[in-house]
């Protein structure tokens, strides 16, 4: 899509095609150039930087299928100033795009094993386009396993394809929320507790886990509890960002720039940095 | 017979006008060291009568003043609060302007066109923090076309530091006070006998365009160019501080959880004069502005500092809330991680951030002290 040859800086416009209300605080967009055609690809992972006008700009992931590429996928939690007024666009309204970014998730090193991706709430966003990558390709892959975990049953993104991601692409997706409420009668408690019984063989898989920091930490240890070597586990880190580019410095994370470096890393690279307070 | 150096000439001192005519006439604005407000900033300048000729500065930690001297040197001083950043990697950028149209937007590069500025008087240690800075803007994966379009309209003249400031440690950070590259032109400022004379360098095929406007200065004779390494040697053996960096990125990486980090906050005010004054730190943020109704909306893009809370937050507070954590975050930056980043440190030495902390909080103090905390353990 990009004109980052240009001026890595300057958005192009994009005019909203479709919203979907994913949960309460939730909701999807699907983008489209507003004026030239576009090339709309991009790699499982990663991110865009999105403008309101006149709000504000922030980095949001891709959610859609990197597979076909017909429009620009976001799925966005509303938390604050932007992601609010993004909230009360309608469709037909514009939004300037800078992107993509980032490095994304090991998806062609995934080939030939077994695959574990661990989703905590919004997290399971970025995760989405792996899942879409491995359904085009799903011959490519062993075992794939999905573990993902939200507040609510309320909470639960993408429910309907959820279910076909188990049924027709057999990938194992097991559901847990914090707090059950209504008629649920799946699993409730943290995401990491479903690590250890994932089916999956710990000698030739690949974990990818996207989520809260704290999430993550202890993901990481459940996994190296199985017996999966940090080479083979990755994570997604996020950071205040006000470029994308490498130039503003505001998402460094030790020596990395989130932005460029990351936001996926894979972990044997930034375990250090996990140990360290306010890093 | 003496063969002679095409590439060094001499200027006597009492030409310099004539020289920054031939700058002028080559179409550049010339930009240099002023005295304003009690302090040696930099500035635009039309002859030599604006430079600070029987000025000079004396500094400490967290200490600052000028004085009048006899001397008739015209760049008798070291650097002050300005860094050549401001002409480069500006203060304030308007990114683009958004106008609305129809129910939609469109964005409108704001495309100023940039003059040729030269810079006259700059430093060692400060034509090595604009290389740095070119690393980072320019040969990275992506180019800041706003630095590259007044980058490539700059021509430096450096000017090598005949005096070290007590702040100054750039002999161990490697990048002065002689400037072996990176200038157009370097100049250093000879008084021998009765001789006022700047000892030329040339080092770029645009300053032979700019020579070119001047009568041809004579060439540089051996004993010349000894007095200029004498008078380089004496500078760096009279340099105010030194850090010793062997290891230095190790010392931070294993000092994550030293409480001296704690021990300094006591100090700082997080008042982020430091990183404002430092001529290498590059860290900016971006603000939202529109007009009263809503027609026009423009993207800033301001200097920013990691000593801020803002900087780091993410939906949930700030990641790095104690002002503990971020000086140790740029300190390290500086001293380590930047080596990971662009191979190379991110101090050039200046001694600015000594100079302007207002209370006096000295990096190669600090850095004694890890390094002392570390040979006791
Ligand atoms: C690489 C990356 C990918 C992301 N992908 C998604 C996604 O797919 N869906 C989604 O809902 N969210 C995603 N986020 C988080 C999203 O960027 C923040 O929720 C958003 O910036 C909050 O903005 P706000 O103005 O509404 O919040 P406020 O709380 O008002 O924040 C004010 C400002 O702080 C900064 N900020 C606040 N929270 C974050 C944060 N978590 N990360 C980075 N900057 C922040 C932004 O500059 C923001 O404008 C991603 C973050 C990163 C770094
Ligand atoms: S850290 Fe201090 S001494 Fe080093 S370049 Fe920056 S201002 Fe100068
Ligand atoms: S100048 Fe001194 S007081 Fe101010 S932020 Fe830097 S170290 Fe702290
Ligand atoms: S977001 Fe600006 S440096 Fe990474």
């Amino acid at each position: 899509m990009s004109n980052l040859n240009g001026n890595p800086m300057l958005p192009q416009s994009f005019r909203i095609e479709r919203i979907k209300n994913e949960t309460d605080d939730t909701f999807t967009v699907e983008l489209q150039p507003s004026k030239n055609v576009m090339d709309l690809s991009f790699h499982a992972g990663q991110f865009n930087m999105l403008y309101i006008y006149g709000v504000g700009e922030i980095p949001i992931s891709i959610s859609g299928d990197p597979c076909s590429q017909d429009s620009l996928v976001h799925t966005t939690r509303v938390v604050g100033t932007v992601t609010k007024a993004m909230r009360k666009l309608r469709v037909g309204d514009l939004v300037g795009v800078r992107g993509p970014f980032g490095n994304p998730w090991p998806v062609e090193e995934a080939k030939g094993k077994d695959v574990v991706l661990i989703a905590g709430g919004i997290g399971l966003a970025p995760i989405r386009p792996v899942v879409n990558y491995i359904i085009a390709n799903r011959h490519a892959f062993k075992n794939v396993v999905m573990l993902y975990g939200t507040r609510t049953p309320k909470d639960i993104l993408y429910p309907r394809e959820i279910k076909l991601w188990e049924k027709k692409h057999r990938i194992h997706t097991f559901v847990t929320v914090d707090r059950a409420i209504g008629n649920w009668d799946g699993n409730v408690g943290v995401v990491t507790k479903l690590v250890a019984r994932a089916p999956f063989d710990p000698q030739n898989a690949l974990a990818m886990a996207c989520g809260p920091e704290v999430m993550m930490r202890f993901t990481v240890r459940e996994l190296q509890k199985r017996g999966i070597v940090d080479e083979n586990i990755y994570v997604s880190t996020e950071r205040n960002m006000k470029c994308g580019i490498g130039h503003c410095g505001h998402c460094q994370f030790g020596s990395e720039f989130v932005c460029k470096d990351g936001p996926v890393f894979r972990y044997d690279k930034i375990a250090h940095l996990f140990d360290v307070w306010e890093v | 017979m003496e063969t002679k150096n095409q590439k060094q000439r001499i200027l006597p001192a009492g030409e310099f006008n004539v020289f920054l005519k031939a700058l002028h006439e080559a179409g550049y604005e010339t930009i240099g060291p002023t005295l304003q407000d009690r302090a040696i900033v930099y500035d635009k300048i039309s002859s030599t009568s604006d430079l600070p000729v029987g000025w000079s500065d004396e500094q400490s930690a967290g200490f600052y003043r000028v004085y009048r001297t006899e001397s008739p040197l015209l760049f008798d001083y070291n650097v002050g609060p300005h860094s050549w950043k401001k002409y480069l990697h500006l203060p304030n950028l308007l990114l683009w302007k958004a106008k609305t149209n129809g129910g939609g937007f469109s964005f409108i590069e704001d495309d100023k066109s940039v003059g040729k500025q030269a810079f006259l008087g700059v430093r060692a240690c400060e034509v090595a923090a604009i290389r740095k800075q070119d690393k980072i803007f320019l040969e990275s994966e992506f180019i800041d076309s706003a630095y590259k379009k007044r980058r490539e309209n700059t021509f430096i003249i450096a000017v090598n530091c005949t005096k070290a400031g007590a702040n100054c440690f750039c002999t161990s950070m490697n990048t002065g006070p002689y400037a072996h590259s990176g200038f157009d032109l370097a100049l250093t400022e000879i008084i021998d006998g009765n001789r006022h004379f700047f000892f030329v360098e040339i080092g770029s095929a645009t300053a032979e365009i700019v020579m070119n406007k001047m009568p041809e200065l004579e060439l540089a004779s051996r004993h010349d160019s000894t007095l200029v390494q004498n008078n380089m040697r004496e500078v760096s053996y009279a340099m105010g501080k030194s850090i010793e960096t062997t290891d230095i990125q190790r010392l931070f990486y294993d000092n994550y959880d030293s409480n001296i980090w704690e021990e300094i906050a006591n100090r700082c005010m997080n008042c982020a004069n430091c990183t404002m004054v430092c001529p290498t730190c590059f860290c900016t943020t971006v603000e939202d502005v529109t007009n009263l109704t809503g027609t026009e909306a423009e993207r800033w893009r301001r200097w920013d500092s990691c000593f801020t809370m803002d900087f780091s937050y993410i939906h949930g507070g700030s990641v790095r809330p104690s002002g503990s954590n971020r000086f140790r975050h740029w300190i390290t930056h500086k001293f380590a991680t930047w080596h990971d980043q662009f191979d190379e440190s991110g101090c050039v030495g200046c001694g600015r951030c000594i100079t302007w902390c207002p209370v006096g909080i000295d990096v190669t103090k600090e850095i004694k002290s890890l390094q002392k905390s570390k040979a006791t353990v």
